[in-house]
């Protein structure tokens, strides 16, 4: 069998040296830990309400495309891109050809064609192995994608569709220095002039910006309405004006470029709106609603990739003549976490069945959200201690984990935003 | 030379699990465990796409014998680029005894049935090892081989194929129809990217009873035992060469 193998780990093009945890990356870890393979995919629908983990046959033969794909052509590049505070270019291009860049768009506009669900998975599978690569695929899929297919004129969608799906990445651009989780309060201002607006302001914080073809521009036409002002713009790279800084050198999701945008008298067509003008704040919230799905997404994966490197070690690694698996608060402790992963997976997979359902989903996606990211922070940070000392060096992916796991409650809406919209939520079912 | 290629794609325990042998050594765990395309026949689908994307060949189709999940296998065939499946259903005591003598003679009857111009079959299934099949078949139909192919170029009516053989490379012409297997250079399988997939849930599989083809399966062999390789022994020092060869002679190596 060792022809195979070594074809297999040699399937990088690149000549990339991998680091020594490497080889006990693939396969080893159980196969009940991940999406089962046990589980049946009852397609034949023999029971009539399936468990939350059953998946229609594309879902799961995309699922293990993408596992694969990630495992054999992201893996070797990513000890490198956290490095170097830089997504490899191959990597990109490599997301574009396999089609995880446009799951939910039109196969007429060079799309997958598949459904929010299919994405969702696209991401988690993503984030086990990369979470700044599932950040872009998540930004594309969930908010820039979605705002063009659900807002876009047929000649907007003609321009840039087709583009999204193929080669071009798109950042949203929302949060400023001074307006973050009060989104609402944001500065940048168009003026409206014949048939353009002249839009000057600035951005803080926005993702994919370094690789970006096309922004979308949150900026207010009249303040004197407040929020009731803000619309969106589709603003191009190449228009003059538009300054892209230098990108944050942040802790973690390193390999994700995180931007300060500077607007300098850009002057941007009406033809460049997006959907109506001042109702750009229901789509940010619209868009943010579904987006955190996405992320919760990639919490369950960041958690289940790094707990999928730690147990085999602690399978491995013999103190006090057996296994430290085997010592009792360590397997209640690993028990635990599992749990937890389940329970933040299991939320997430029926926020988004719910809102494929057409099913009122905001609570339940904030919910997703919030337990995701805090499971993902107990996660990574038990994972480290389990490992032990190798655990904090970083010849072990365990620390990148660590790192990259925090953004998770901070981002899309920070925890204590999203445990007030719930609470909302709640104060307005006992309202009888 | 425009023509049908067949494809043979077989389900097997995928490469990375680590495999365990039934308490009773009737055989190795397979419930629950991850199954995938045979590695040789992935390289093997993919060269068949190849043809068709140079337009050398008209039509690909891939066959898989087994049980239900068999479509699995067919399905990652197509979303690859294969354009219809065949589903030859073997399931129970017929499985678990399906060997290579009766794979070939399947893929025999459907070489004829389909009229098909070029058979590629993996050199061999990573579970069995056989590396039969292909030999079988094409001496069934009584067709010429190349088997171990690294590289396979067509020729008007015929074909040219570097085989890998012990001692370096051989160039053989055969004419068509012919059998051919994939070796592990012969090309490296592209990704079933998201689009494929989507576009496979389209094609279509047949589904065929061995019957039907007239085929016979059983089998003359019995598996009797199945165990573990020994385990490592720890290896011993000597002082000398003589004490070399009188432990040499001891274990009866010499």
């Amino acid at each position: 069998m060792a022809a195979p193998l070594v074809r297999f780990l040699s399937k990088s093009v690149r000549q990339i040296s991998r680091p020594p945890w490497g080889a006990c990356q693939s396969g080893l870890r159980s196969r009940t830990t991940s999406a089962p393979a046990v589980a049946p995919n009852q397609a034949g629908g023999a029971v009539a309400f399936p468990p939350l983990q059953t998946y229609s046959e594309e879902e799961s033969m995309m699922r293990d495309a993408v596992r694969k794909y990630a495992q054999e052509r992201i893996a070797p590049f990513v000890p490198m891109m956290d490095e170097n505070s830089a997504m490899d270019e191959e990597v990109i291009r490599s997301l574009f050809e396999q089609g995880l860049m446009g799951v939910e768009i039109d196969p007429e506009y060079g799309g997958t064609g598949s459904s929010f669900f299919s994405s969702i998975l696209v991401i988690e599978e993503l984030a086990k192995v990369d979470p700044s690569v599932a950040v872009l695929c998540d930004i594309q899929n969930t908010l820039i994608n979605t705002l063009f297919v659900k807002l876009g004129t047929p000649a907007q969608k003609e321009k840039y569709l087709s583009r999204l799906s193929t080669d071009m990445i798109g950042s949203f651009c929302l949060s400023e220095a001074e307006s973050g989780s009060d989104a609402f309060a944001l500065k940048t201002r168009a003026e409206k002039h014949k048939d353009y607006f002249v839009i000057n302001g600035s951005k803080m914080w926005i993702s994919n910006a370094e690789h970006a073809g096309v922004f979308l521009v949150m900026a207010n036409v009249d303040p004197s309405a407040g929020y009731r002002g803000i619309t969106c713009f589709i603003m191009d790279r190449d228009m003059p004006g538009l300054e892209i800084c230098k990108k944050e050198n942040k802790l973690g999701l390193r390999a994700s470029s995180t931007c300060p945008l500077n607007f300098d008298n850009v002057k941007v067509p009406e033809a460049n709106i997006l959907g109506e003008v001042g109702h750009g704040y229901k789509y940010a919230i619209g868009m943010l609603n579904e987006g955190r799905i996405g992320i919760a997404a990639q919490m369950v994966g960041l958690a289940q990739g790094c707990f999928d490197h730690t147990v085999p070690y602690t399978r491995q690694r013999v103190q006090f003549g057996k296994r430290i698996f085997d010592f009792q608060g360590m397997q209640h402790q690993i028990a635990h976490v599992a749990t937890q992963i389940e329970a933040a997976r299991l939320l997430t997979y029926n926020a988004a069945r719910l809102k494929e359902a057409g099913r009122p989903f905001i609570k339940e996606a904030c919910m997703a959200k919030y337990f995701s990211s805090e499971v993902a922070t107990l996660t990574t940070s038990k994972c480290i201690e389990w490992m032990g000392g190798v655990g904090f060096t970083k010849d072990y992916p365990i620390e990148k984990y660590y790192r990259d796991c925090k953004i998770g409650t901070i981002y899309e809406g920070t925890t204590n935003v999203q445990l007030s919209t719930m609470a909302k939520f709640i104060d307005k079912e006992y309202d009888h | 030379m425009s023509g049908r290629v067949l494809v043979g794609v077989k389900r097997v325990i995928d490469y990375a699990v680590k495999i365990r042998v039934k308490p009773d050594n009737t055989g190795v765990v397979t419930d629950g465990v991850k199954h995938s395309m045979n590695p040789f026949c992935e390289i093997a689908v993919e060269e068949a796409v190849k043809l068709k994307e140079k337009k050398l060949v008209k039509e690909v189709v891939a066959v898989s014998c087994g049980p239900q999940q068999s479509q699995e296998t067919i399905r990652t065939a197509l979303a690859m680029g294969a354009d219809r499946g065949i589903h030859v259903e073997v399931s129970g005591k017929d499985y678990e005894t399906l060997g290579p003598l009766q794979v070939s003679k399947i893929m025999a009857a459907l070489a004829k049935k389909e009229d098909a111009q070029i058979i590629i079959l993996g050199k061999q299934a990573i579970d069995d090892d056989c590396n039969q099949t292909g030999q079988m078949t094409a001496a069934l139909l009584d067709w010429p081989q190349g088997t171990f192919a690294s590289e396979v170029t067509l020729d008007g009516d015929k074909i040219k194929v570097v085989r890998e053989i012990d001692g370096g490379l051989e160039t053989i012409k055969i004419n068509t129809p012919a059998v051919l297997t994939a070796d592990l250079r012969l090309n490296t399988p592209r990704y079933a990217t998201l689009p494929n997939i989507m576009k496979a849930k389209k094609k279509k599989i047949a589904n065929v009873k061995p019957a039907d083809l007239g085929v016979n399966l059983t089998s003359k062999l019995e598996v009797l035992r199945v165990e573990d390789p020994p385990q490592r022994q720890a290896g011993m020092k000597v002082e000398t060469v003589e004490d070399l060869v009188g432990k040499l002679k001891e274990s009866g190596k010499v």
